[in-house]
Protein backbone atom coordinates (compact mmCIF):
# COMPACT_ATOMS: atom_id res chain seq x y z
CA UNK A 1 0.00 0.00 0.00
CA UNK A 2 1.28 3.43 -0.56
CA UNK A 3 2.03 5.73 2.29
CA UNK A 4 0.80 9.18 2.82
CA UNK A 5 2.79 11.60 4.40
CA UNK A 6 1.32 13.68 6.73
CA UNK A 7 1.36 17.41 5.26
CA UNK A 8 3.05 20.12 7.62
CA UNK A 9 0.69 23.13 6.34
CA UNK A 10 1.08 24.99 9.39
CA UNK A 11 5.49 24.83 8.84
CA UNK A 12 4.92 25.98 5.14
CA UNK A 13 3.47 28.99 6.36
CA UNK A 14 5.47 30.19 8.79
CA UNK A 15 8.04 29.43 6.76
CA UNK A 16 6.80 31.72 3.95
CA UNK A 17 6.33 34.49 7.15
CA UNK A 18 10.14 34.17 7.94
CA UNK A 19 11.17 34.83 4.39
CA UNK A 20 8.71 37.64 3.80
CA UNK A 21 9.62 39.24 6.87
CA UNK A 22 13.75 38.51 6.26
CA UNK A 23 13.04 39.81 2.57
CA UNK A 24 11.73 42.94 4.46
CA UNK A 25 14.66 43.57 6.31
CA UNK A 26 17.52 42.94 3.42
CA UNK A 27 15.75 45.50 1.63
CA UNK A 28 15.48 48.13 3.92
CA UNK A 29 19.23 47.66 5.08
CA UNK A 30 20.50 48.14 1.35
CA UNK A 31 17.55 50.83 0.36
CA UNK A 32 18.53 53.86 -0.91
CA UNK A 33 17.37 57.12 0.01
CA UNK A 34 16.83 60.81 -1.59
CA UNK A 35 19.41 63.40 -0.28
CA UNK A 36 17.13 66.43 -1.07
CA UNK A 37 20.34 67.57 -3.09
CA UNK A 38 20.51 67.08 -6.97
CA UNK A 39 23.43 66.67 -9.14
CA UNK A 40 23.26 67.87 -12.45
CA UNK A 41 25.61 67.17 -15.81
CA UNK A 42 26.19 68.61 -19.04
CA UNK A 43 26.67 65.78 -21.50
CA UNK A 44 27.63 67.55 -25.08
CA UNK A 45 25.80 70.54 -24.16
CA UNK A 46 22.81 68.73 -22.64
CA UNK A 47 22.65 69.70 -19.31
CA UNK A 48 20.48 66.62 -16.86
CA UNK A 49 19.69 67.02 -13.42
CA UNK A 50 18.91 63.65 -11.03
CA UNK A 51 18.24 63.56 -7.10
CA UNK A 52 21.43 62.14 -5.44
CA UNK A 53 20.69 59.15 -3.43
CA UNK A 54 22.84 57.62 -0.72
CA UNK A 55 22.49 54.30 1.17
CA UNK A 56 19.74 54.52 4.15
CA UNK A 57 22.62 53.16 6.82
CA UNK A 58 25.49 55.21 4.92
CA UNK A 59 27.65 51.62 3.95
CA UNK A 60 30.14 54.18 1.93
CA UNK A 61 30.84 55.91 5.30
CA UNK A 62 30.84 52.49 7.73
CA UNK A 63 32.95 50.57 4.73
CA UNK A 64 35.45 53.89 5.05
CA UNK A 65 35.64 54.36 8.73
CA UNK A 66 35.54 50.36 9.09
CA UNK A 67 39.48 49.44 9.07
CA UNK A 68 40.62 52.98 9.98
CA UNK A 69 43.21 53.46 12.51
CA UNK A 70 41.64 54.97 15.13
CA UNK A 71 38.52 52.48 15.41
CA UNK A 72 41.29 50.10 14.87
CA UNK A 73 43.31 51.35 17.94
CA UNK A 74 39.34 51.28 19.74
CA UNK A 75 39.07 47.63 18.69
CA UNK A 76 42.46 46.73 20.51
CA UNK A 77 41.95 48.04 23.36
CA UNK A 78 38.59 46.81 23.59
CA UNK A 79 40.03 43.60 23.37
CA UNK A 80 42.60 44.38 25.70
CA UNK A 81 40.25 45.40 28.01
CA UNK A 82 38.37 42.10 27.47
CA UNK A 83 41.01 39.61 28.46
CA UNK A 84 42.77 41.78 31.24
CA UNK A 85 39.77 42.09 33.08
CA UNK A 86 38.40 38.68 32.35
CA UNK A 87 41.54 37.32 33.60
CA UNK A 88 41.68 39.37 36.54
CA UNK A 89 37.50 38.32 37.22
CA UNK A 90 38.90 34.97 36.64
CA UNK A 91 41.55 34.34 39.14
CA UNK A 92 39.45 36.64 42.08
CA UNK A 93 36.48 34.71 41.04
CA UNK A 94 37.91 31.03 41.68
CA UNK A 95 39.87 32.37 44.56
CA UNK A 96 36.73 34.13 46.16
CA UNK A 97 34.62 30.89 45.37
CA UNK A 98 37.32 28.89 47.29
CA UNK A 99 37.19 30.93 49.82
CA UNK A 100 33.33 30.91 50.34
CA UNK A 101 33.37 27.22 50.68
CA UNK A 102 36.21 27.30 53.17
CA UNK A 103 35.59 25.68 56.94
CA UNK A 104 36.95 29.39 58.16
CA UNK A 105 33.75 31.69 58.44
CA UNK A 106 35.97 34.76 58.75
CA UNK A 107 36.87 33.78 54.87
CA UNK A 108 33.69 32.26 53.60
CA UNK A 109 31.87 35.92 55.28
CA UNK A 110 34.79 38.05 53.58
CA UNK A 111 33.90 36.21 50.34
CA UNK A 112 30.38 36.64 50.83
CA UNK A 113 30.23 40.54 51.47
CA UNK A 114 32.50 40.94 48.60
CA UNK A 115 30.07 39.28 45.83
CA UNK A 116 27.39 41.20 47.64
CA UNK A 117 29.10 44.52 47.25
CA UNK A 118 30.25 44.60 43.86
CA UNK A 119 27.44 42.48 42.59
CA UNK A 120 24.74 45.06 44.29
CA UNK A 121 26.34 48.10 42.69
CA UNK A 122 26.38 49.06 39.23
CA UNK A 123 29.78 48.79 37.37
CA UNK A 124 28.87 52.19 35.35
CA UNK A 125 28.72 53.71 39.00
CA UNK A 126 32.17 51.58 40.17
CA UNK A 127 34.02 52.42 36.75
CA UNK A 128 33.75 56.20 37.82
CA UNK A 129 34.26 55.94 41.18
CA UNK A 130 37.56 53.87 40.25
CA UNK A 131 38.24 56.93 37.58
CA UNK A 132 37.74 59.86 40.32
CA UNK A 133 39.43 57.58 42.93
CA UNK A 134 42.19 60.27 43.56
CA UNK A 135 39.59 62.41 44.77
CA UNK A 136 39.77 61.27 48.38
CA UNK A 137 43.46 59.19 48.00
CA UNK A 138 45.82 61.49 46.63
CA UNK A 139 48.33 59.15 47.29
CA UNK A 140 48.05 55.05 47.87
CA UNK A 141 50.43 53.64 50.58
CA UNK A 142 50.71 49.95 51.64
CA UNK A 143 51.85 49.75 55.59
CA UNK A 144 50.27 48.83 58.75
CA UNK A 145 47.59 50.26 60.17
CA UNK A 146 47.05 52.58 62.72
CA UNK A 147 50.83 52.88 62.95
CA UNK A 148 53.06 55.44 61.30
CA UNK A 149 55.09 52.61 59.08
CA UNK A 150 54.52 52.58 55.07
CA UNK A 151 56.39 49.90 52.85
CA UNK A 152 55.18 51.55 49.27
CA UNK A 153 53.93 55.39 48.43
CA UNK A 154 52.19 56.01 45.26
CA UNK A 155 50.68 58.76 43.51
CA UNK A 156 47.01 58.00 42.66
CA UNK A 157 46.60 60.10 40.15
CA UNK A 158 49.24 58.80 37.83
CA UNK A 159 48.32 54.86 39.03
CA UNK A 160 44.70 55.56 38.35
CA UNK A 161 44.95 56.35 34.10
CA UNK A 162 41.85 56.04 33.11
CA UNK A 163 42.41 52.36 31.28
CA UNK A 164 43.71 51.03 34.47
CA UNK A 165 40.85 52.48 35.79
CA UNK A 166 38.44 50.83 33.62
CA UNK A 167 40.46 47.21 33.61
CA UNK A 168 40.08 47.78 37.82
CA UNK A 169 36.68 48.28 37.80
CA UNK A 170 35.42 46.42 35.31
CA UNK A 171 37.72 43.08 36.86
CA UNK A 172 36.55 43.45 40.38
CA UNK A 173 33.08 43.63 38.94
CA UNK A 174 33.40 40.65 37.52
CA UNK A 175 35.15 38.72 39.79
CA UNK A 176 31.81 39.01 42.31
CA UNK A 177 29.93 37.84 38.87
CA UNK A 178 32.39 34.91 38.38
CA UNK A 179 32.64 33.75 42.05
CA UNK A 180 29.04 32.78 41.50
CA UNK A 181 29.65 30.71 38.45
CA UNK A 182 32.80 29.01 40.31
CA UNK A 183 31.02 28.20 43.51
CA UNK A 184 28.65 26.78 41.32
CA UNK A 185 31.05 24.51 39.41
CA UNK A 186 32.82 23.46 42.73
CA UNK A 187 29.45 22.43 44.21
CA UNK A 188 28.51 20.41 41.25
CA UNK A 189 31.28 17.91 41.77
CA UNK A 190 30.38 14.72 43.61
CA UNK A 191 31.39 14.71 47.25
CA UNK A 192 32.98 11.36 46.59
CA UNK A 193 35.65 12.62 44.25
CA UNK A 194 36.77 14.77 47.55
CA UNK A 195 36.88 11.66 49.41
CA UNK A 196 38.66 9.75 47.00
CA UNK A 197 41.20 12.32 46.48
CA UNK A 198 42.06 12.51 50.45
CA UNK A 199 41.84 9.13 50.39
CA UNK A 200 44.93 8.55 48.40
CA UNK A 201 46.72 11.49 50.70
CA UNK A 202 45.73 14.41 48.73
CA UNK A 203 46.38 17.53 50.40
CA UNK A 204 42.76 20.10 50.09
CA UNK A 205 45.05 22.55 47.80
CA UNK A 206 45.76 19.49 45.82
CA UNK A 207 42.49 18.01 45.37
CA UNK A 208 40.94 20.71 44.34
CA UNK A 209 43.79 22.23 41.98
CA UNK A 210 44.03 18.42 40.30
CA UNK A 211 40.27 16.76 40.71
CA UNK A 212 37.79 19.34 41.59
CA UNK A 213 38.34 22.66 39.34
CA UNK A 214 39.08 20.34 36.58
CA UNK A 215 35.37 18.67 36.51
CA UNK A 216 33.90 21.59 38.03
CA UNK A 217 35.24 23.41 34.74
CA UNK A 218 32.76 22.04 32.25
CA UNK A 219 30.06 23.72 34.49
CA UNK A 220 32.30 26.86 34.71
CA UNK A 221 32.91 27.22 30.78
CA UNK A 222 29.45 27.79 29.14
CA UNK A 223 28.43 30.87 31.74
CA UNK A 224 31.93 32.18 31.91
CA UNK A 225 32.31 32.19 27.53
CA UNK A 226 28.54 34.12 28.15
CA UNK A 227 30.64 35.90 30.84
CA UNK A 228 33.50 36.51 28.09
CA UNK A 229 30.83 37.97 25.29
CA UNK A 230 29.02 40.34 28.19
CA UNK A 231 32.19 41.95 29.33
CA UNK A 232 33.17 42.79 25.98
CA UNK A 233 30.11 44.86 25.17
CA UNK A 234 30.57 46.30 29.09
CA UNK A 235 34.01 47.67 28.09
CA UNK A 236 32.16 50.22 26.24
CA UNK A 237 31.09 51.54 29.07
CA UNK A 238 34.64 52.94 29.92
CA UNK A 239 34.04 55.12 26.61
CA UNK A 240 32.36 57.00 29.44
CA UNK A 241 35.35 57.27 31.62
CA UNK A 242 37.63 58.64 28.06
CA UNK A 243 39.14 55.55 27.36
CA UNK A 244 39.29 55.05 23.58
CA UNK A 245 38.07 52.09 22.94
CA UNK A 246 36.39 51.08 19.87
CA UNK A 247 32.95 52.86 20.96
CA UNK A 248 34.74 56.05 21.85
CA UNK A 249 36.32 55.96 19.01
CA UNK A 250 33.52 56.26 17.13
CA UNK A 251 32.30 58.58 19.43
CA UNK A 252 35.63 60.99 18.88
CA UNK A 253 34.89 60.42 14.93
CA UNK A 254 31.17 61.29 15.14
CA UNK A 255 31.98 64.34 16.98
CA UNK A 256 33.86 65.70 14.88
CA UNK A 257 31.57 64.61 11.43
CA UNK A 258 28.02 64.14 13.00
CA UNK A 259 27.92 60.61 11.22
CA UNK A 260 26.70 59.53 13.87
CA UNK A 261 24.68 55.88 12.99
CA UNK A 262 27.39 54.92 10.62
CA UNK A 263 30.18 55.25 12.86
CA UNK A 264 27.66 53.01 15.81
CA UNK A 265 26.71 50.93 13.14
CA UNK A 266 30.68 50.15 12.77
CA UNK A 267 31.55 49.69 16.06
CA UNK A 268 27.94 47.56 16.34
CA UNK A 269 29.69 45.63 13.01
CA UNK A 270 33.27 45.11 15.09
CA UNK A 271 31.77 44.03 18.49
CA UNK A 272 29.71 41.26 16.17
CA UNK A 273 32.59 39.70 14.75
CA UNK A 274 34.42 39.41 18.07
CA UNK A 275 31.49 37.73 19.59
CA UNK A 276 31.26 35.19 16.88
CA UNK A 277 35.15 34.34 17.03
CA UNK A 278 34.41 34.22 20.96
CA UNK A 279 31.55 31.39 20.21
CA UNK A 280 33.78 29.76 18.36
CA UNK A 281 36.58 29.47 20.95
CA UNK A 282 33.53 28.70 23.55
CA UNK A 283 32.21 26.01 21.77
CA UNK A 284 36.09 23.91 21.20
CA UNK A 285 36.54 25.07 25.15
CA UNK A 286 33.42 23.19 26.19
CA UNK A 287 34.38 20.27 23.76
CA UNK A 288 37.64 19.63 25.51
CA UNK A 289 36.40 20.38 29.33
CA UNK A 290 33.74 17.67 28.48
CA UNK A 291 35.98 14.56 27.79
CA UNK A 292 34.93 11.88 30.34
CA UNK A 293 31.60 13.07 31.01
CA UNK A 294 30.31 12.06 27.75
CA UNK A 295 30.74 8.48 26.04
CA UNK A 296 31.22 10.19 22.86
CA UNK A 297 31.93 13.95 22.62
CA UNK A 298 29.69 16.48 20.52
CA UNK A 299 30.67 17.20 16.86
CA UNK A 300 32.14 19.63 15.87
CA UNK A 301 29.99 22.26 13.44
CA UNK A 302 31.84 20.96 10.57
CA UNK A 303 31.62 17.72 11.17
CA UNK A 304 27.97 18.33 11.75
CA UNK A 305 27.58 19.98 8.40
CA UNK A 306 29.26 17.23 6.76
CA UNK A 307 26.82 14.82 8.12
CA UNK A 308 23.91 17.00 7.29
CA UNK A 309 25.39 17.23 3.47
CA UNK A 310 25.99 13.96 3.49
CA UNK A 311 22.09 13.46 4.68
CA UNK A 312 20.94 15.53 1.91
CA UNK A 313 22.87 14.01 -0.92
CA UNK A 314 21.92 10.91 0.28
CA UNK A 315 17.93 11.51 0.37
CA UNK A 316 18.65 12.99 -3.16
CA UNK A 317 20.22 9.89 -4.52
CA UNK A 318 18.31 6.90 -3.80
CA UNK A 319 14.95 6.94 -4.84
CA UNK A 320 12.76 6.91 -2.00
CA UNK A 321 11.52 3.44 -1.53
CA UNK A 322 7.93 2.93 -1.90
CA UNK A 323 6.51 1.97 1.25
CA UNK A 324 4.73 -1.23 1.60
CA UNK A 325 3.38 -3.26 4.71
CA UNK A 326 2.49 -6.75 4.07
CA UNK A 327 -0.83 -7.71 5.09
CA UNK A 328 -1.00 -10.84 7.06
CA UNK A 329 -4.18 -12.65 5.43
CA UNK B 1 63.91 -12.92 63.76
CA UNK B 2 62.91 -11.31 67.30
CA UNK B 3 62.61 -7.81 65.61
CA UNK B 4 60.46 -9.28 63.15
CA UNK B 5 57.90 -11.07 65.56
CA UNK B 6 57.65 -7.87 67.63
CA UNK B 7 56.52 -5.83 64.66
CA UNK B 8 54.10 -8.86 64.14
CA UNK B 9 52.77 -8.69 67.12
CA UNK B 10 51.80 -5.40 66.92
CA UNK B 11 47.95 -5.19 65.03
CA UNK B 12 47.94 -3.57 61.93
CA UNK B 13 44.44 -1.59 63.34
CA UNK B 14 43.12 -2.03 66.84
CA UNK B 15 39.88 -0.45 68.19
CA UNK B 16 39.63 0.37 71.76
CA UNK B 17 36.31 1.89 73.05
CA UNK B 18 35.76 3.76 69.53
CA UNK B 19 32.52 6.08 70.08
CA UNK B 20 31.60 8.64 67.18
CA UNK B 21 28.32 10.23 67.07
CA UNK B 22 26.77 13.04 64.68
CA UNK B 23 24.70 15.96 65.92
CA UNK B 24 22.95 14.07 68.96
CA UNK B 25 23.27 10.35 66.85
CA UNK B 26 25.52 8.00 68.05
CA UNK B 27 26.73 6.27 65.66
CA UNK B 28 29.90 3.94 67.34
CA UNK B 29 29.27 3.50 70.88
CA UNK B 30 32.39 1.75 71.81
CA UNK B 31 33.49 -0.78 69.56
CA UNK B 32 36.62 -3.03 69.98
CA UNK B 33 38.51 -4.88 67.26
CA UNK B 34 41.39 -6.19 65.97
CA UNK B 35 43.19 -6.42 62.72
CA UNK B 36 46.41 -8.64 62.34
CA UNK B 37 48.63 -7.86 59.74
CA UNK B 38 47.68 -10.12 56.13
CA UNK B 39 44.02 -10.87 57.87
CA UNK B 40 41.22 -10.38 56.03
CA UNK B 41 38.27 -8.93 58.12
CA UNK B 42 34.98 -8.62 56.81
CA UNK B 43 32.44 -6.09 58.85
CA UNK B 44 28.83 -6.88 58.44
CA UNK B 45 25.51 -5.77 59.47
CA UNK B 46 22.37 -3.45 59.18
CA UNK B 47 22.28 -0.74 57.41
CA UNK B 48 23.37 2.51 59.77
CA UNK B 49 25.01 0.06 61.89
CA UNK B 50 27.76 1.87 61.95
CA UNK B 51 29.94 -0.28 59.46
CA UNK B 52 31.26 2.53 56.97
CA UNK B 53 31.64 4.92 59.73
CA UNK B 54 34.06 2.76 61.56
CA UNK B 55 36.16 2.27 58.51
CA UNK B 56 36.16 5.90 57.30
CA UNK B 57 37.32 6.37 60.99
CA UNK B 58 40.12 4.13 60.36
CA UNK B 59 41.72 6.47 57.43
CA UNK B 60 40.39 9.69 59.23
CA UNK B 61 38.09 10.70 56.64
CA UNK B 62 36.03 10.81 60.13
CA UNK B 63 37.26 11.99 63.67
CA UNK B 64 36.57 9.55 66.23
CA UNK B 65 35.07 11.58 69.37
CA UNK B 66 35.68 8.83 72.19
CA UNK B 67 38.25 5.47 72.59
CA UNK B 68 41.50 5.34 70.95
CA UNK B 69 42.06 4.05 66.94
CA UNK B 70 45.59 2.75 66.27
CA UNK B 71 46.95 2.18 62.76
CA UNK B 72 50.33 0.07 62.75
CA UNK B 73 51.09 1.03 66.33
CA UNK B 74 50.08 5.06 65.73
CA UNK B 75 47.06 6.98 67.08
CA UNK B 76 44.61 8.06 64.16
CA UNK B 77 44.89 11.58 64.33
CA UNK B 78 47.26 11.95 67.50
CA UNK B 79 50.69 12.05 68.31
CA UNK B 80 51.24 10.54 72.17
CA UNK B 81 54.18 13.01 73.51
CA UNK B 82 55.39 13.58 76.77
CA UNK B 83 52.13 12.50 78.39
CA UNK B 84 49.57 14.57 75.70
CA UNK B 85 47.51 13.95 72.92
CA UNK B 86 48.94 16.04 70.15
CA UNK B 87 46.72 16.72 67.09
CA UNK B 88 48.68 15.89 63.59
CA UNK B 89 48.73 18.33 61.06
CA UNK B 90 46.80 17.99 58.08
CA UNK B 91 50.04 17.37 56.25
CA UNK B 92 50.33 14.30 58.27
CA UNK B 93 47.05 13.17 58.06
CA UNK B 94 47.72 13.01 53.98
CA UNK B 95 50.54 11.20 54.52
CA UNK B 96 49.43 9.10 56.61
CA UNK B 97 45.96 8.54 54.59
CA UNK B 98 48.69 7.74 51.72
CA UNK B 99 49.71 4.75 53.17
CA UNK B 100 46.04 3.04 53.31
CA UNK B 101 43.64 2.63 50.51
CA UNK B 102 40.35 2.98 49.79
CA UNK B 103 37.96 1.38 47.75
CA UNK B 104 34.16 3.08 47.49
CA UNK B 105 30.74 2.00 47.45
CA UNK B 106 30.59 4.15 44.11
CA UNK B 107 33.69 3.93 42.82
CA UNK B 108 34.53 7.53 42.94
CA UNK B 109 36.86 7.13 40.16
CA UNK B 110 38.23 10.59 38.80
CA UNK B 111 35.87 11.38 36.13
CA UNK B 112 37.78 13.65 33.83
CA UNK B 113 41.13 11.18 34.05
CA UNK B 114 41.55 7.96 31.66
CA UNK B 115 42.26 4.90 33.60
CA UNK B 116 45.83 5.28 33.27
CA UNK B 117 45.56 8.88 34.27
CA UNK B 118 43.48 7.70 37.89
CA UNK B 119 46.20 4.94 38.60
CA UNK B 120 49.21 7.15 38.33
CA UNK B 121 47.85 10.43 39.35
CA UNK B 122 48.18 9.44 43.11
CA UNK B 123 51.88 8.32 42.79
CA UNK B 124 52.97 11.13 40.72
CA UNK B 125 51.52 13.64 43.21
CA UNK B 126 51.43 12.29 46.34
CA UNK B 127 54.61 10.03 46.60
CA UNK B 128 56.51 11.80 44.38
CA UNK B 129 57.15 8.84 41.67
CA UNK B 130 58.76 9.78 38.15
CA UNK B 131 55.70 9.14 35.59
CA UNK B 132 57.54 6.96 34.09
CA UNK B 133 57.83 4.73 36.91
CA UNK B 134 54.45 4.88 37.43
CA UNK B 135 53.04 4.69 34.29
CA UNK B 136 55.17 1.19 34.60
CA UNK B 137 53.44 0.48 38.15
CA UNK B 138 50.36 1.47 36.51
CA UNK B 139 50.50 -1.26 34.01
CA UNK B 140 51.17 -3.77 35.54
CA UNK B 141 48.31 -3.19 38.13
CA UNK B 142 45.62 -3.07 35.11
CA UNK B 143 47.07 -6.14 33.74
CA UNK B 144 46.61 -7.59 37.29
CA UNK B 145 42.86 -6.69 37.50
CA UNK B 146 42.58 -7.30 33.82
CA UNK B 147 41.91 -3.93 32.45
CA UNK B 148 45.43 -3.10 30.50
CA UNK B 149 43.59 -2.83 27.46
CA UNK B 150 41.18 -0.11 28.74
CA UNK B 151 43.79 2.40 30.15
CA UNK B 152 43.27 5.12 27.35
CA UNK B 153 38.97 5.10 28.23
CA UNK B 154 37.37 7.01 30.15
CA UNK B 155 35.50 5.71 33.56
CA UNK B 156 32.20 7.27 32.22
CA UNK B 157 33.41 4.36 29.04
CA UNK B 158 33.97 1.51 31.55
CA UNK B 159 30.76 -0.78 33.45
CA UNK B 160 30.37 -0.60 36.95
CA UNK B 161 32.88 -3.81 37.85
CA UNK B 162 35.68 -2.30 35.20
CA UNK B 163 35.55 1.23 37.21
CA UNK B 164 35.72 -1.13 40.35
CA UNK B 165 38.76 -2.77 39.42
CA UNK B 166 40.41 0.30 37.92
CA UNK B 167 39.45 1.92 41.53
CA UNK B 168 41.13 -1.20 43.45
CA UNK B 169 43.98 -0.51 41.16
CA UNK B 170 44.16 3.08 42.12
CA UNK B 171 44.13 2.07 45.27
CA UNK B 172 46.64 -0.58 44.97
CA UNK B 173 49.04 1.89 43.11
CA UNK B 174 49.82 3.81 46.22
CA UNK B 175 51.46 0.13 47.73
CA UNK B 176 49.26 0.59 51.14
CA UNK B 177 50.10 -1.14 54.16
CA UNK B 178 46.12 -1.77 54.64
CA UNK B 179 43.18 -1.54 52.34
CA UNK B 180 39.27 -0.83 52.96
CA UNK B 181 36.75 -1.79 50.84
CA UNK B 182 33.39 0.11 51.88
CA UNK B 183 30.41 -1.94 50.01
CA UNK B 184 32.90 -2.10 47.20
CA UNK B 185 29.81 -4.79 45.02
CA UNK B 186 26.62 -2.80 46.36
CA UNK B 187 26.66 -0.35 43.25
CA UNK B 188 27.27 -3.33 41.25
CA UNK B 189 24.77 -5.05 38.93
CA UNK B 190 24.92 -9.06 40.05
CA UNK B 191 26.33 -10.34 37.11
CA UNK B 192 29.58 -8.29 37.77
CA UNK B 193 30.18 -8.43 41.51
CA UNK B 194 32.28 -11.94 41.08
CA UNK B 195 34.73 -10.01 38.64
CA UNK B 196 35.63 -7.67 41.49
CA UNK B 197 35.19 -10.57 44.15
CA UNK B 198 37.78 -12.33 42.58
CA UNK B 199 40.38 -9.44 42.25
CA UNK B 200 39.87 -9.21 45.80
CA UNK B 201 40.54 -13.04 46.71
CA UNK B 202 43.33 -12.51 45.19
CA UNK B 203 44.46 -9.53 46.89
CA UNK B 204 43.55 -11.44 49.84
CA UNK B 205 45.74 -14.53 48.89
CA UNK B 206 48.96 -12.43 47.91
CA UNK B 207 48.71 -11.13 52.02
CA UNK B 208 46.82 -8.06 52.13
CA UNK B 209 45.66 -6.41 55.15
CA UNK B 210 41.93 -5.66 54.12
CA UNK B 211 39.17 -4.73 55.94
CA UNK B 212 36.12 -5.21 53.83
CA UNK B 213 32.43 -4.00 54.73
CA UNK B 214 30.36 -6.18 53.01
CA UNK B 215 27.45 -7.83 52.51
CA UNK B 216 28.33 -10.64 50.21
CA UNK B 217 28.23 -13.14 53.11
CA UNK B 218 29.56 -16.41 50.58
CA UNK B 219 32.76 -13.81 50.20
CA UNK B 220 33.30 -13.84 53.85
CA UNK B 221 32.89 -17.33 54.56
CA UNK B 222 35.37 -17.88 52.15
CA UNK B 223 38.01 -15.43 52.63
CA UNK B 224 37.64 -13.77 55.98
CA UNK B 225 40.00 -14.53 58.79
CA UNK B 226 37.60 -12.66 61.27
CA UNK B 227 34.24 -11.37 60.82
CA UNK B 228 32.88 -8.61 63.17
CA UNK B 229 28.83 -8.38 63.41
CA UNK B 230 28.14 -4.67 64.17
CA UNK B 231 24.48 -3.48 65.15
CA UNK B 232 23.63 0.22 66.72
CA UNK B 233 27.41 0.98 67.07
CA UNK B 234 28.04 -2.03 69.03
CA UNK B 235 30.31 -5.36 68.23
CA UNK B 236 27.35 -8.09 68.89
CA UNK B 237 29.80 -10.72 67.68
CA UNK B 238 32.69 -11.38 66.20
CA UNK B 239 34.84 -14.29 65.38
CA UNK B 240 35.85 -17.16 62.28
CA UNK B 241 33.11 -16.56 60.09
CA UNK B 242 32.50 -20.41 59.56
CA UNK B 243 31.66 -20.20 62.98
CA UNK B 244 30.03 -17.09 63.48
CA UNK B 245 27.90 -17.16 60.12
CA UNK B 246 27.20 -20.63 60.55
CA UNK B 247 26.12 -20.82 63.98
CA UNK B 248 25.79 -17.61 65.46
CA UNK B 249 24.58 -17.26 69.35
CA UNK B 250 23.22 -13.49 68.82
CA UNK B 251 19.67 -13.36 68.63
CA UNK B 252 20.77 -10.36 66.54
CA UNK B 253 22.95 -11.77 64.07
CA UNK B 254 20.23 -15.35 64.03
CA UNK B 255 17.68 -12.64 62.69
CA UNK B 256 20.12 -10.58 60.44
CA UNK B 257 21.58 -13.25 58.69
CA UNK B 258 18.12 -15.40 57.88
CA UNK B 259 17.34 -11.77 55.68
CA UNK B 260 20.51 -11.84 54.05
CA UNK B 261 21.32 -15.27 53.27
Amino acid sequence: MKVVPVRHTGRWIAGAVMVVIVAMLVHTLFSKVATGQTSCHTVSGVRSCHPVVNWRFSWNIVFHYFTSSEILHGLVLTIELTILAMLIGIVLGITIAIMRLSPNRLLSSTAWSYTWFFRGTPVYVQLLFWFNISAIYQSLSIGIPFLHVTFLHIDAVSLFTPFRAALIGLGLNEGAYMSEIARSGLIAVDEGQFEAASSLGMTRGQTLRLVVLPQAMRVIIPPTGNEVISMLKTTSLASAISVVEVLGAAQNIYAANYEVMPLLITASIWYLIITTVLSIGQFYLERHFARGAQRTPPPTPIARLRTDVKGIVAKFRTPRPAMTREVVA
Amino acid sequence: MSAESAVGAVPMVEARAVCKHYAGVEVLKGVDLVVNRGEVTCLIGPSGSGKSTLLRCINHLEKHDAGELLVDGQLVGYEARDGKLYERSDKQICVERSRIGMVFQRFNLFQHLTVLDNVTIGQVKVKNVSPDAAVTRARELLARVGLDAKEKNYPSQLSGGQQQRVAIARALAMEPKLMLFDEPTSALDPELVGEVLDVMKDLARSGMTMIVVTHEMGFAREVADTVYFLDRGIIEESGDPRKVLTAPSSERLKSFLSKVL
